[in-house]
């Protein structure tokens, strides 16, 4: 770890903790930033569940039940299901060019679906109970039983798989990583089951979204190796060394063919809601040029998907400035295509078809600042253990000769 | 597997293979509206008229509960007084912010006579429910004797996904019980202490909601179903939910 091999552990955090003091004015500025950030959110989600309810905190209402939290909490696990899969590429796969990554990828895989939990656990109105009763009433037909089991097992290989990578033992930490990658990818396609299973409800239904999902992930994924990255150089205060620059390039191209691949299912996600009923024509209209045209064209489109790709194009893996610029818009915009992707098929009323007064105009949904403040201590929490694990590891430095010595030893990879 | 439980528990694949598309246009022709036919899965079993049309027991002869509940809901008698909004909350305790069920209005202009027409609504405690599916932890079951779509509500986590799997906005959270509510056929709250209807239909003024056992001939719901007179049809019959609440006209 950030120490060597012969300190003890008190030794270890106590210099560690140094670190993280000694961080300089601006890294402190931000931490305490992130800080401040996650324990408001904590202290909202906590009030707005317990003491206020969620029905006069949130936004959400029986129509539109699912709004940002969930969208946020989406947002995190794809993150971290994408840190994971583009992460696995080098130590699991063995392509020794996306090596360099791979700690500080596992890492965020980590603190992402933390983030990703700690929403959900401030969203869900019960979530003492969802600890015992997942366990001791499982629903087996439930994408949602699913998902949440297996985002866990995830969580556990993960973590056991970061442990070993900081440890060296590359070996068994691939093990780990493959089975990381078993749980992240199941965890995820049932993440898109749950909306994708709804019969009652067109624009989700169909098996776009598991598709989708696993996809978008490795863009998002892609996008957060590249911005962590590079910040955590600037932390360090010393240039990327030739190899982290290199997998750098790579990602940065893997990024590219997603966010291609995002745009080609999202165009045809576009042309088949042009059949299939009114529900979904009317979902596709305000998305294109209602009340959701600005999300869509200018967030999804413009800055998720058309800048952030010429701007890597035109860096070529090499200006890190206009990679950092696509990675941040990506990453900003995806949030956005979470938080659309989850209310905008709700926004028909399920009665609509039938021309009753009660249902005669299309849901909308405001999120209220209290929810706005749970999903910020989510991003909170995620900058916050960013920062603190770049000190604490000491931004993985010590541990490159030894990763350069041991990939050229095929079989500990 | 269980995925294809309803396949054989209501002899999907037997009936396609008895049913050809001729009979089910003669069946059209005799007056049972296509959609209410199948939506409950064996509604034409023992229809007598059937018989002439099927040779007996051609089609199979059952409903999955006994009693299976059932609610026929005569549409067009209905003048939406709302008294059985009224009896439903005062029976069940429902808050001022949720409903189990609701009278919706729709507007007719073209229409001669009464120019609005009032649709009831609630849960349809689906044969194949959605929001039982979809519940991580099986707070919500269908109850294996009546085959009323239940809440248990000490085991809901508040996930609020069956409020979105559901195809008939049929459930709300409760903030008071800390769960999600619906309607459950009084069952907590009048079937259990022996009463033998509903509240809403006890409270109706022109007898729209008829309750009843669908497996019981000598039912009034049993016989408003199984009338071939009168076209029966039930809601969103495309989600394949197979909804309990018919309605029909007159
Ligand atoms: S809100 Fe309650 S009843 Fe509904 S799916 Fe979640 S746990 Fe089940
Ligand atoms: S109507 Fe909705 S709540 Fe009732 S059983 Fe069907 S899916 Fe469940």
């Amino acid at each position: 770890m950030g120490c060597s091999e012969k300190s003890t552990f008190p030794g270890c955090v106590k210099d560690a903790a140094g670190r993280v003091i000694h961080g300089g004015p601006v890294y402190l500025v931000f931490l305490s930033f992130f800080i401040v950030l996650f324990l408001a959110g904590v202290v909202s989600g906590v009030y707005s569940l317990f003491i206020e309810g969620s029905r006069h905190a949130y936004g959400t209402y029986r129509e539109i039940p699912l709004a940002l939290l969930i969208a946020t909490y989406i947002f995190f696990v794809v993150a971290s299901t994408g840190l994971c899969l583009v992460s696995s590429i080098g130590h699991v796969f063995g392509n020794r060019d996306f090596l360099p990554i791979a700690k500080r990828s596992v890492l965020l895989a980590l603190i992402t679906i933390i983030s990703g939990f700690l929403v959900i656990g401030l969203e869900i109105e019960n979530p003492f109970r969802m600890m015992l009763y997942l366990f001791t009433s499982a629903n087996l037909s439930s994408n949602i039983w699913w998902m949440g089991t297996l985002y866990m097992l995830y969580m556990i290989f993960m973590a056991v798989e970061f442990v070993l990578l900081m440890r060296e033992s590359h070996r068994i930490a691939a093990f780990f990583g493959f089975l990381s990658v078993l749980a992240g990818v199941s965890a995820h396609s049932n993440l898109g089951g749950i909306f994708a299973m709804l019969s009652g409800r067109d624009v989700w239904y169909g098996p776009f979204l598991p598709v989708y999902f696993i996809l978008s992930a490795m863009m998002t994924g892609s996008a957060f190796i590249i911005l962590f990255s590079i910040v955590a150089q600037k932390l360090r205060g010393q240039g990327m060394n030739e190899d982290e620059q290199k997998s750098l390039a790579l990602v940065s191209k893997l990024a590219m063919l997603m966010i291609a691949a995002v745009a080609f299912l999202t165009i045809w996600k576009m042309i088949t809601m042009t059949t299939g009923g009114e529900t979904r024509l009317i979902t596709l209209h305000e998305t294109i040029s209602g009340s959701h045209a600005f999300s869509f064209w200018v967030l999804e489109v413009a800055c998720g998907l058309i800048i952030p790709f010429f701007l890597l194009l035109l860096a070529g893996g090499r200006r890190l400035g206009l990679m950092t610029v696509a990675a941040a818009l990506m990453i900003f915009s995806i949030f956005f295509m979470r938080l659309d992707l989850v209310v905008m098929a709700q926004i028909v009323p399920l009665y609509w078809d039938m021309g009753v007064k009660e249902f005669s105009q299309l849901h909308t949904y405001a999120p209220k600042w209290k929810e706005i403040l749970v999903a910020f201590g989510g991003i909170g929490f995620c900058g916050m253990a960013f920062l603190l694990g770049e000190k604490i590891f000491n931004g993985f430095s010590e541990n490159r000769e030894a990763e350069a010595v041991e990939s050229t030893e095929p079989e500990s990879e | 597997m269980m995925i294809f439980k309803t396949l054989h528990t209501e002899n999907m694949l037997g009936k396609s293979e008895k049913i050809s598309e001729i009979d089910r246009r003669e069946f059209l022709k005799i007056g049972l509206a296509i959609t209410g036919v199948f939506a409950g899965g064996s509604i034409l079993s023992v229809a007598s008229a059937a018989e002439k049309v099927f040779p007996r027991g051609s089609i199979v002869q059952k409903y999955p509960y006994r009693p299976h509940y059932a609610m026929v809901i005569r549409v067009d008698q209905c003048i939406g007084c709302r008294q059985c909004e009224k009896g439903c909350i005062a029976a069940n305790a429902v808050p001022d912010y949720g409903w189990r069920t609701k009278v919706l209005e729709k507007e007719v202009p073209e229409a001669i006579g009464q120019k609005r027409e009032f649709i009831p609504v609630l849960c349809n405690q689906c044969n194949n429910p959605p929001c039982v599916r979809s519940c991580p932890v099986t707070a919500t079951y269908k109850d294996k004797n009546h085959g009323i779509v239940m809440m248990d509500i000490k085991k809901c986590i508040g996930c609020k996904i069956c409020m979105v799997a559901c195809p008939y906005n049929a459930r709300y959270f409760n903030e008071e019980k800390g769960a999600i509510d619906k309607c459950d056929f009084c069952l907590g709250t009048r079937l259990s202490r022996g009463e033998k209807n509903v509240a809403c239909s006890v409270y109706c003024p022109a007898d729209v909601r008829v309750f009843g056992d669908l497996s019981n001939p000598q039912d009034r719901v049993y016989k408003l179903i199984h009338q071939l007179q009168k076209p029966v049809w039930v809601l969103k019959k495309e989600t394949d939910a197979r909804p309990n609440i018919f309605y029909m006209k007159g």
